[in-house]
């Protein structure tokens, strides 16, 4: 491709609260339509808001984790537009003194490190949702204040983004951090997580920016990688042909996988913002940010590094461990308590845990196996041999008892024992007359269905590689 | 003397006393009422049901021996554009015709729980947006001194209602002059308290950061009385104060032998009656009389006051104002709608009055793209610059003394085809608005023709038991709030 794609992101994310930014009402997802709300969320005449400290306190820790400097003194401002799921036909925002700005996140892009700045970091409130009837043809809709007020976090980069694989990372990334921080939950299925996506195509080697368009209505990440694609090539063949890209604003269609113009720059909305004098400017002290900062746990990238430095797992597997908090943690704890090697943990929830929570479409918080009982089942494994311990994993999941309990109520221990090892080959061996004569012939394979048999008798708790090795001794040392 | 003619304390007293009923005090209340309001026209809304069994209910406290509040009785009005639970607050606009709160503003949770009666919500200008109440939606309020006059703004309803004996005592709000100007107009006590001091929840906004709920009475011991019950800090509105309460009623006659009183020049220059002059002046004797020192000020900034105000105020209007959409409540097109943008325009086109259309316009104008640093901005400069010169003021007296208004009430009419002439008439009130201090007005004369002269008395930011003192000093001095306007 001849042109280079610049783009920036706005997210939006939904913080983690009890109750509303301005009100004492719950933020729960999906209850009856304004069954949420009272007077202040919406929006009658003469009330007042009161910030909500946590929504707050969630910002700033935000602020601090994407590196943002952050501002002494922060206020609110009243965006102004009407729409009809807004009560007031403003939004209490942030845009003359926001949290925080000139912050940055590191992504990972296919093992190489890139920084995407963060512009600004602020905090505003949410809108209502509109709710179209199905039925065709119908001239009203209706409206659910239920998320009115919710607080939301916007975080807004500098548009550094220049592939759809930086966009993914960098979305994830910010998910994960997120996440990481305990201030949203990120269920993008509920509307907690958004992106808008601003892109522009300039020749490469280029310094000058195109027309920038943004793109609304992405309620998937799945939505916003197509988005790009789409605008790529859209934009890409008016230049082709010589035509310029209007700046515009334009909302993706999932359905037809299209964007559709919004509303051109002429018509984009002037906000009029003013300082909202119904609240109280917030003064940020070094004591607050040091207590704040003190909250924030290790972020996923730092902990990616570590966990590569520390325990010497692969690069992916540490991938795999950090995008998910509570499974590093789970990793973590279990490399405290284990004398194994981290890659033989790293292996197993890897593999097997992680298999069982997206079968059984679970967490890992919720999982049956603490790292208590996967250490001790580790630890146990030589004892039991690879194949029965994957079955007592199983087992542990479906009962929650400890592997010991469980190898020894089945008396699943493994036969180490070469004589009486000695006396079931003996009496395969002649079962299986045939087979063996065929592998004293040099037919390898016959190895194999021999002790495959002997496995059947001893319900697989024969020691695998003893058991080779008798066969093997029997049958060259001992023709008939 | 009939019982509605007795001041506020008065009449809780004889209600204490178990002197007469605080049922018959409501029943004598609005046979008055019934007689004046063709005249006066001063209510929006008469709750006597509701007045009547709140009577009986104290009635029966004091009968079973039970602690009464400190408003025990007293018939209070609202202004209407204070949320009364379960009572239309219209705001004297038509978008709000029919809107009933489903809660109380915190100064109605207040006073009911002070066991005060609430008779009704009284005529305003639409929004509180006017100097002479001509802008409300459904009736002017004529002047009780003289009815071809107009009894002021806003607040002109709860003025006349006080003057006129209809209410004992009322809440309204001041935002550019909206309590103390109507009072200096109809010769009645009203104090606007400092920004913070008495919470807003529940107040409809017109502009947020110069609104505050202040009081309107026959005297200056009532608006002691009212105030202490209002005051206070509210969770609910996170510029309310935490700045403790003093004691208003106890000490409100001892004041500081060495009263400082500033007199600043700019407040008698151009565009003074000066039958309004000379009564200050007269007034101002009296203190010299009673052993104060008279310091001439000078407030160089309050010349742009006027101006500050419209921008600043109009500002937030426009903002507070957009909510008045007819998608959740009031008044609601009966035209078709083709889209969205119709309705939102055939409610509002339908909804508000043209004083109201003219102040959204000018708010949007002022905050628009590329105007916003010119005015908005600009004016919340200037409006430091005013702060900065009554705190310079304030560091050489104890409180400053103004007429409240240029001119006495006006006749209806007179000012409502000019509308910068109408903005004049707040221009001594405007500025304690802006810098948030307290200010009460108090009756200090009359005109020939018999109209009341009002004179306002500024005081430091949370230093409302000052300006109440040393109005109390003047009414101690003179009968001004005595004199009852001849009705009938």
């Amino acid at each position: 491709m001849k042109y280079e794609v610049v783009m920036g992101l706005e997210t939006h994310a939904e913080l983690d609260t009890k109750s509303k930014l301005f009100c004492g009402c719950s933020t729960k997802f999906g209850s009856e339509p304004n069954t949420q709300t009272c007077p202040i969320c919406l929006g009658l005449p003469g009330v007042l808001p009161v910030m909500n400290k946590k929504a707050f306190e969630h910002s700033l820790k935000a602020a601090l984790a994407l590196h943002c400097e952050i501002s002494k003194f922060t206020n609110f401002d009243r965006k102004s537009y009407y729409y009809p799921d807004l009560p007031k036909n403003y939004q209490t925002s942030q845009n003359y003194f926001n949290i925080g700005n000139n912050g940055y996140v590191d992504i990972v892009v296919k093992g190489k490190e890139k920084r995407i700045d963060i512009h600004n970091v602020h905090l505003e409130e949410e809108a209502g949702k509109l709710v179209h009837p199905e039925t065709t043809g119908a001239n009203y809709s209706l409206v659910d204040f239920n998320r009115a007020g919710v607080p939301l976090l916007e975080v807004v980069t500098q548009p550094d983004m220049r592939s759809v694989d930086e966009v993914e990372s960098y979305m994830q990334t910010l998910r994960n951090i997120l996440l990481y921080i305990g201030v949203s939950d990120c269920k993008m299925q509920e509307g907690s997580l958004r992106f808008e996506v601003s892109i522009s195509l300039r020749e490469k080697g280029s310094n000058i920016l195109g027309n920038r368009v943004e793109i609304k209505n992405l309620n998937s990440m799945k939505a916003v990688l197509k988005v790009i694609a789409y605008e790529i090539s859209r934009q890409g063949s008016l230049l082709d042909k010589g035509e310029d890209v209007l700046m515009e604003t334009r909302l993706w269609d999932d359905v037809d996988s299209v964007s559709r113009r919004m509303r051109s720059k002429e018509e984009a909305h002037d906000y009029r913002y003013f300082p909202e004098p119904d609240l109280v400017p917030v003064w940020i002290d070094q004591g607050w940010i040091d207590e704040t900062q003190a909250t924030i746990p290790e972020l996923p990238v730092d902990r990616h590094r570590r966990f590569v430095n520390e325990y010497t797992i692969s690069d992916y597997d540490a991938g795999v461990l950090t995008e998910d908090k509570p499974l590093a943690d789970y990793f973590e704890e279990c490399v405290k308590m284990s004398q194994d090697s981290p890659k033989e943990l790293s292996n197993w929830i890897i593999n097997d845990v992680l298999r069982e929570l997206n079968e059984r479409k679970t967490n890992v918080q919720d999982f049956a196996i603490s790292p208590e009982m996967l250490v001790e089942l580790i630890k146990i494994k030589p004892t039991i041999g690879s194949s029965i311990a994957k079955d007592v994993f199983i087992e542990m999941i479906n009962t929650g008892k400890t592997a010991t309990s469980i190898v020894k109520e089945k008396d699943l221990t493994q036969m180490d024992d070469v004589s009486e090892l000695d006396d079931v080959v003996t009496k395969v061996i002649e079962e299986n007359s045939k087979a063996a004569e065929d592998y004293r012939l040099g037919k390898k394979s016959a190895l194999a269905f021999l002790i495959g048999q002997t496995m059947k008798i001893t319900k697989g708790k024969a020691n695998p590689k003893i058991l080779t090795e008798i066969f093997k001794e029997r049958l060259s040392a001992d023709p008939k | 003397m009939l019982s509605h003619e007795l001041s506020a304390n008065q009449i809780k007293e004889k209600i204490v006393k178990r002197e007469i009923t605080a049922q018959e005090v409501v029943e004598d209340l609005f046979e008055w009422i019934n007689l004046m309001e063709p005249l006066i026209k001063a209510y929006l809304y008469l709750d006597k049901d509701g007045a009547l069994l709140k009577a009986k209910e104290i009635d029966k406290k004091l009968s079973n021996g039970d602690k009464v509040g400190l408003l025990a009785g007293i018939p209070v009005a609202f202004k209407d554009n204070i949320c009364t639970a379960g009572m239309k607050t219209t705001c004297g606009s038509k978008i709000l015709e029919n809107f009933i709160p489903p809660y109380d503003a915190f100064v109605v949770k207040r006073i009911k729980e002070e066991d005060a009666i609430i008779i009704g919500k009284t005529n305003l200008d639409e929004f509180a947006m006017g100097s002479s109440n001509e802008n409300s939606a459904f009736h002017i309020t004529r002047n009780p001194w003289n009815t071809d006059c107009i009894p002021g703004g806003s607040g002109g309803g709860a003025a006349a209602a006080v003057t006129a004996d209809m209410a004992f005592m009322a809440l309204g709000s001041d935002t550019g002059g909206s309590v103390r100007q109507p009072s200096a107009f109809c010769g009645n006590v009203g104090c606007k308290p400092t920004y913070g001091r008495v919470s807003r929840y529940g107040l409809v906004a017109f502009a947020s950061s110069l609104d505050q709920i202040g009081s309107v009475t026959k005297d200056v011991s009532d608006a002691a009385l009212l105030l202490q019950v209002v005051s206070g800090h509210d969770g609910f509105d996170s510029t309310s104060a935490t700045v403790g309460v003093p004691d208003y009623i106890s000490d409100i006659d001892s004041v500081d032998g060495n009263l400082r009183i500033g007199v600043p020049k700019e407040f008698f220059g151009e565009g003074l009656n000066p039958e309004v002059g000379s009564a200050v002046m007269d007034a101002l004797e009296i203190y010299k009389r009673n052993g104060a020192e008279l310091v001439d000020l000078s407030l160089p900034h309050c010349g742009y006051a006027v101006a500050t105000y419209y921008i600043i105020a109009t500002a937030e209007a426009s903002s507070n104002l957009a909510r008045y959409d007819g998608v959740r409540y009031g008044h609601r097109s009966q035209l078709s709608e083709d889209n969205i943008i119709d309705m939102y325009s055939r409610v509002r086109a339908e909804g508000f009055g043209s004083e109201v259309k003219r102040r959204i316009l000018f708010g949007n104008y002022v905050l628009s793209a590329g105007f916003y640093e010119a005015y908005y901005l600009k004016a919340s400069k200037v409006r430091n610059l005013i702060k900065n010169d009554f705190e310079d003021a304030f560091k050489k007296v104890d409180c400053i003394i103004s007429p409240t208004c240029p001119t006495p009430a006006f006749r209806i009419g007179e000012k409502i085809t000019d509308p910068l002439q109408m903005y004049l008439s707040d221009i001594y009130t405007i500025p304690a608005n802006l810098v948030g201090i307290p200010g009460i007005s108090v009756p200090c004369g009359f005109t020939n023709t018999g109209l009341p002269i009002g004179m306002q008395i500024l005081g430091k930011h949370f230093d409302e038991e000052k300006i109440l003192k040393v109005a109390k000093l003047f009414e101690n001095e003179t009968d001004f709030h005595l004199k009852k306007p001849e009705l009938n």
